[in-house]
């Protein structure tokens, strides 16, 4: 699509005269109103832009709420408190920001999910791919430093937790946790220069989102088909079709959202966190919030500190490397017979680990939690080299325009249909 | 000169990354080599104190020491101290608890090693070794579980305390015997025993 020129035309003099110094509108036009979408994207492509919408509600409800929440130990708890009951509104606001960070998970998986069941992540999008993970590894540590901000028993533990996370490192690991705490032990002095990341890091995803985007017009979209836009009629100009699927889809989203805000805006939340932090006392089932808690089944799946540490931020890490894992150059796993069933059986995976994430770490909870952990890895590093492999892909439609109308005729092989898409 | 010759007269020399030739690196790149040297040093230098400032500061590593006084604490029972932000557990132990202690064998502990800030890492786990000859009913610890820094349970009365009669960490399923030791569980390591001396017979100076 970077061949895509904008078909720009100025209208009145300042336009034209604004078009020959920073022909922003041009660029503009060119990338988001006429830009060719493929025809046949489904619902699983607006979870992009309802992404963005996300990011903007968290740093406009986060400003405000900045304007009134102190970092200190003394103060943080009870000037969320104070936000909760005294600021004009502050009940409002911090409902957005907290079901906000929920919402934007929910949107996140849901968006990285589409990724893996189209094959997005194939070539000629690898970069675009791993611009992603970087911003949901930005946007899990937004979450946690943000979530330490309340200073309840939750935020207080959690953060305990996951710093101490750092000292399984061999030799330097104990120095980089204490560097982290700024103290002897998570304080007041953590909170303060958590406060500062969680409102710096924000702006560090809006500027991956850029970059994210911009890989994305270069290669453009990708869609259930997995077969690239070949002639004209393959797509259709971003605005209006596009566009107005993602405002409807962004409507119902916003129902969802605004049902948590307005009814049940502690529902996603743990009662613990309304105690304030106690140095002294740990809860008795410490949980992070439940976008985590996937990630926390597998670190307490292993039964070794440092390996259950590895285990963890490999589950994320493998992430970046899946191009090259995954053998296949069909794109879709809707014309991919056994890699579906996998791939299903992947997505309960992670659901599973979700929740055995949030049971006690105890007898059949850890059993079923290693055989869990077991296939998340091997979905990875098995599956998907020797899948692509050894699998006779479906028939597949000549191009999308066939998808959509119906155009009879399968390709002479569907797996040379598609090494010819390989770019 | 190197440079300066035929090279240069068909390719002009436009600074940073040009100027090779078939006599090898020239002049400028040497300078262009030695000035991007130079400036990261300057760079890394000047990243220092942008790091170091997040290390605890004078302030917070001087209020290093804690006294307590153990005459309250009958045979039994423990409380608990606060030192440098973290909870220090001081207990007086039963007979049987004692006894309990020194009759594990070295072999059967997963951590071997003492964990006790007065001795070198190579100090065997015993009982000896992680408590004060003739006040060997003072156990002294820093009740942070090693594995990911929960307080264990065990201090209070009616706490639940693991497979091993110490302590039991609820968060991930850590069980530490009567000495502090980790018995079974993910923690890596023995709890910490903190420097600490008798100041007098029933008073102890933590830190
Ligand atoms: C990527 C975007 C963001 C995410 C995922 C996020 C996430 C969170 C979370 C999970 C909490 C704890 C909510 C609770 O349980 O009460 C929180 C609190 C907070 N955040 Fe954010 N945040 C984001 C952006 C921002 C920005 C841009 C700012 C400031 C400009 C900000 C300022 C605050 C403040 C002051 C609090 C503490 C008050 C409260 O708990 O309601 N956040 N954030
Ligand atoms: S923190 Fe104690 S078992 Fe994990």
């Amino acid at each position: 699509m970077s061949d895509h020129e904008s078909n720009y035309t100025p209208k009145g003099a300042f336009a034209k005269w604004m078009d020959d110094r920073l022909p922003l509108m041009r660029m503009m036009h060119g990338q988001f109103v006429d830009f060719p979408t493929p025809r046949n994207l489904n619902y699983m492509w607006t979870f992009g832009g309802i992404l963005m919408v996300m990011l903007v509600a968290q740093i406009a409800s986060g400003l405000v709420l900045s304007m009134h929440f102190q970092p200190s130990a003394a103060a943080a708890f009870d000037s969320v408190e104070a936000i909760r009951r005294d600021v004009n509104y502050g009940w409002l606001l911090r409902n957005i920001h907290a079901v906000g960070a929920s919402m934007f998970f929910l949107a996140v998986y849901l968006h990285m999910a589409r990724g893996l069941y189209y094959g997005s992540y194939k070539a000629p999008r690898e970069i675009l791919w791993i611009l992603g993970v970087i911003i949901f590894l930005l946007m899990m540590a937004t979450g946690f430093m943000g979530y330490a901000l309340v200073w309840g028993q939750m935020s207080f533990w959690g953060v305990t937790v996951i710093t101490n996370l750092f000292s399984a490192i061999p030799i330097v690991g104990e120095a980089i946790r204490t560097w982290l705490w700024g103290d002897f032990a998570v304080s007041g002095v953590t909170l303060n220069r958590f406060f500062s990341l969680h409102f710096l890091l924000p702006f560090v995803i809006a500027g991956v989102v850029i970059l994210h985007i911009w890989a994305l017009h270069v290669v453009g979209q990708n869609n259930p088909t997995g077969i690239e836009i070949k002639t004209k009629s393959d797509s259709v100009p971003m605005l209006p079709f596009a566009i107005m699927k993602d405002a409807f889809a962004m409507a119902v989203f916003m129902v969802l959202y605004a049902w948590f805000v307005f009814f049940a805006p502690d529902y996603l939340g743990h009662p613990d966190n309304y105690i304030e932090a106690n140095p002294l006392s740990t809860p008795a089932h410490i949980v992070p919030e439940w976008y985590f808690l996937p990630f926390y089944a597998i670190l307490r799946a292993i039964p070794n500190k440092l390996g259950g540490v590895l285990a963890m931020f490999g589950s994320i890490a493998i992430l970046t490397i899946i191009p090259w894992l995954d053998t296949s150059n069909i794109r879709s796993a809707k014309y991919r017979p056994m890699f579906k069933w996998f791939l299903w059986a992947f997505f309960f995976t992670v659901v599973a680990l979700g929740y055995l994430g949030g049971k006690p770490a105890e007898g059949s909870y850890v059993l079923w939690a290693r055989v869990f952990t077991a296939y998340y890895f091997a979905f990875f590093c098995l599956i998907m080299p020797i899948v692509g492999l050894i699998e006779t892909p479906s028939k597949m439609p000549r191009s999308i325009t066939d998808a959509v109308l119906g155009g009879g005729g399968s390709m002479a092989g569907a797996a040379a249909a598609a090494a010819a898409e390989k770019r | 000169m190197a440079s300066g010759t035929k090279a240069s007269d068909t390719k002009p020399d436009h600074g940073i990354g040009a100027a090779h030739d078939e006599h090898g690196p020239s002049r400028r790149d040497f300078i262009t080599t030695a000035a991007l040297g130079w400036a990261s040093v300057g760079g890394a230098l000047a990243l220092w104190p942008f790091i170091q400032q997040m290390n605890p500061d004078a302030s917070t590593q001087a209020l290093a020491s804690t006294e307590v006084d153990l005459a309250p604490v009958k045979e039994g029972q423990a409380i608990t101290v606060l030192w440098r932000g973290k909870p220090v557990f001081i207990r007086n132990r039963s007979k049987a608890e004692v006894e309990a202690a020194k009759a594990v064998s070295i072999s059967d502990l997963s951590d071997r090693s003492a964990r006790n800030d007065l001795m070198p890492d190579s100090a065997a786990a015993s009982d000896q070794n992680r408590t004060k000859k003739d006040n060997e009913n003072w156990l002294v610890l820093v009740g942070i579980c090693t594995h990911l820094g929960c307080i264990p349970k065990g201090q209070g009365l009616s706490d639940q305390r693991g497979d091993f009669g110490g302590y039991f960490c609820p968060c991930h399923g850590s069980h530490y015997d009567t000495s502090g030791r980790i018995r079974k569980g993910p923690a890596p390591r023995n709890l910490e025993v903190p420097p600490y001396e008798f100041v007098s017979a029933t008073k102890i100076k933590i830190g």
